[in-house]
């Protein structure tokens, strides 16, 4: 298949429906109100699901119940609307479901407004509602990379039995960029074997998040936390450039990433050694390279399209062993690669003389 | 004489439903939430769908009904049933889906997603259990509490000046052209059993016709919260909810009074 055109919020519910989403739930919210539009009429045209939904809350409930039913199911909003999910999604990782949700980020807090924004890190990465529990979590930098991405959280949410996020801002959504769709893949004809299909010839399952026994819930937890453990040891993602011989290496994600890959490249120009590490996964956050690179470099800088959320991770990876500093815009602000140069420039200067 | 040899045969007036399991209960005393689930049951047995039936259960006293019902069954939010239920249905549009909720579930936290799971038709079937209270907690004012209740959180009695006054949700819901069926029944005497049982058939038969949302209120007794014996909770029905909650159809789609009438 040719590359073609795509709106980066087309392009994420196109690609859901190539890899076999069978119900999409979703409330409008700016910026991804094209993602909702697109499904509203593809959906019913392949003869799957599409509500809209009277509000986010609805959404998520109606995916956790299209997913205890075995069904790929996914929800797409913004901030608030993610905000207001918060319930189902605690629900859906307690119970072990499988689902999708596509957050394309605005700024806050409240309503905030429509521009691009990060402000979500924290809520999506650090446990998505209450509970003991990490979501999966995917931010694509382009929009090939969001279809490959909704592509692979279809994937992870069925094996790991989990919610996985895919997570970007309004200019990816917004933005139109040459990009590939891959072939349709064919719906799933069988249910799993622990969903709710009606109790035909065998013992009634049940799917829920309930357990009023302390040491029984203790139980289900560390079976969750095992899970998430596994997700840590093989779903580490990350994209690096010109690392190899880097004193300086920017850590930037989505469009942040993105945008700073523009200025590590003046600077490299500018003969400074610089490289660039791009998480792609946020949860499970890629610590292990990125310690490892603490070994051997002077500094690190978070660029973020928020006052400093992945900075928190950064620092954790980094154990100590370097400096790491922060560039952050907030409130809807894109960051231009010169103000990252800048900062860039600033910070190499500080680095310690080395003998080499 | 009858010779000692001569078999006499049994006949089964009375047995457990198959879809309902031969576990204890963590009903009180005199609850009639016990007596609503063996009406649904015995009309799942009836219908011959208890294989392809999907139970949610809500949050409130009704929150381990998935573990009474013999069949698929699962847990939602508070509130967020009929929302859980239509995701379900959507994806499994051959299995008989229902919600069982509570009046705070379904008339305070979950107001949305009742009335637009009825706006929206989804062919689905909701029992409501009007308590007056909410039960779990411990006997909080709930949506559907009587003007002049005492509960613990209106100790006083409901004061409509501050709390305004009960929801009426077989009505409301009812007003909704998508819904179908909806009625309301009571939970007090025999004869009014029976009557609710006949209108959760009919609820049900509406899934299976296809023709929409059905839902049926049930009023029922919270002696332990109402601080009534069990005798005393099931007059408290009828000489108090019954005068302020009419029992009787809120809505009849074209149809459905073919489907209550057939046997
Ligand atoms: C979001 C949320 N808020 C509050 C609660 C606490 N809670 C549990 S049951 C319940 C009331 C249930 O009352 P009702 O629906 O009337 O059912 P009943 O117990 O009377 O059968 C409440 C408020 C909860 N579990 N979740
Ligand atoms: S608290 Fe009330 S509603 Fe709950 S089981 Fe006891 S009597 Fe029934």
């Amino acid at each position: 298949m040719a590359a073609e055109l795509l709106k980066g919020n087309v392009a994420l519910a196109e690609a859901a429906i190539r890899a076999g989403v069978e119900a999409y739930f979703g409330y409008p919210i700016t910026p991804q109100t094209e993602l909702l539009e697109h499904m509203a009429q593809r959906m019913p045209e392949l003869g799957r699901a599409f509500i809209q939904a009277e509000s986010e809350l609805a959404s998520i409930n109606m995916v956790y119940g299209a997913a205890c039913a075995g069904a790929r199911a996914m929800t797409s909003s913004s901030s608030p609307g993610i905000s207001l999910m918060q319930e189902g999604f605690s629900y859906i990782a307690g119970s072990e479901v499988p689902a999708v949700v596509v957050d394309v980020m605005r700024g806050g807090p409240g309503l905030g407004n429509i521009q691009p924004s990060q402000s979500d890190y924290f809520q999506v990465t650090r446990s998505a509602g209450h509970g003991d529990y990490h979501p999966i979590v995917l931010a694509p930098a382009s929009v090939q990379e969001a279809i490959d991405l909704v592509m692979l959280a279809f994937d992870l949410a069925d094996k790991y039995r989990h919610l996985v996020f895919v997570v970007a801002d309004g200019l990816l959504g917004q933005m139109m960029e040459p990009a590939e769709l891959p072939p349709m893949r064919p719906l799933h004809t069988e249910r799993p074997d622990w969903a709710l299909t009606g109790a035909q010839g065998r013992a009634p399952r049940i799917i829920t998040s309930l357990e009023l026994d302390a040491p029984a819930l203790e139980e289900v937890n560390n079976r969750l936390q095992a899970k998430l453990r596994a997700i840590e040891e093989h779903e580490q993602r990350y994209a690096e450039q010109m690392i190899e011989d880097a004193r300086l290496v920017i850590v930037g994600y989505g469009t942040a990433g993105r945008i700073a890959q523009t200025a590590v490249k003046q600077a490299r120009h500018e003969g400074m050694k610089v490289g660039l590490f791009r998480p792609i996964s946020l949860w499970p956050f890629p610590e292990r390279r990125l310690s490892r690179l603490a070994d051997r470099v002077d500094a690190f800088l978070v660029v973020e399209m928020n006052a400093g959320q992945m900075l928190d991770d950064v620092r954790l990876a980094a154990g100590g062993q370097v400096p790491v500093d922060f560039y952050g815009r907030t409130g809807g602000m894109v960051p231009v690669p010169e103000e990252i140069y800048q900062a860039i420039a600033t910070l190499y200067a500080k680095l310690p003389d080395r003998l080499s | 004489m009858v010779a000692l040899e001569t078999v006499i045969e049994e006949q089964v007036v009375y047995a457990r439903p198959a879809s309902l399991r031969d576990v204890p209960t963590h009903y009180c005393p005199g609850c009639t939430h016990g007596i609503a689930h063996r009406l649904v049951a015995e009309v799942l047995d009836e219908l011959g769908v208890r294989e392809r039936t999907i139970g949610v259960s809500p949050v409130g006293c009704a929150v381990f009904a998935y573990k009474y019902f013999n069949i698929d069954g699962c847990e939602a939010a508070h509130g967020r049933a009929p929302a859980m239920a239509t995701g379900l249905k959507r994806v499994s549009p051959d299995a008989v889906v229902f919600t069982y909720q509570g009046d705070g579930d379904l008339a305070a936290i979950g107001t949305a997603e009742i009335m637009h799971v009825a706006a929206r038709g989804e062919n689905i079937t909701t029992i409501f259990v009007n308590n007056a209270i909410y039960g779990m907690t411990g006997g909080q004012m709930a949506p559907t509490t009587l003007p002049g209740q005492r509960t613990k959180s209106s100790p006083t009695g409901r004061d409509v000046e501050l709390a305004g006054f009960p929801m009426r949700m077989a009505e409301l819901v009812g007003s909704l052209p998508g819904a179908a069926y909806v009625t309301r029944r009571s939970l007090h005497n025999v004869k009014e059993i029976n009557k609710a049982k006949k209108a959760i058939r009919a609820a049900f038969k509406v899934q299976l016709a296809g023709m929409g949302f059905a839902m049926v209120e049930l009023l029922s007794s919270c002696p332990t919260n109402w601080g009534l014996s069990a005798p005393e909770a099931l007059q408290w029905i009828e000489d108090v909810m019954v005068p302020y909650y009419p029992l009787g159809d809120t809505k009849v789609a074209d149809g459905v009074d073919a489907l209550m009438k057939e046997r």
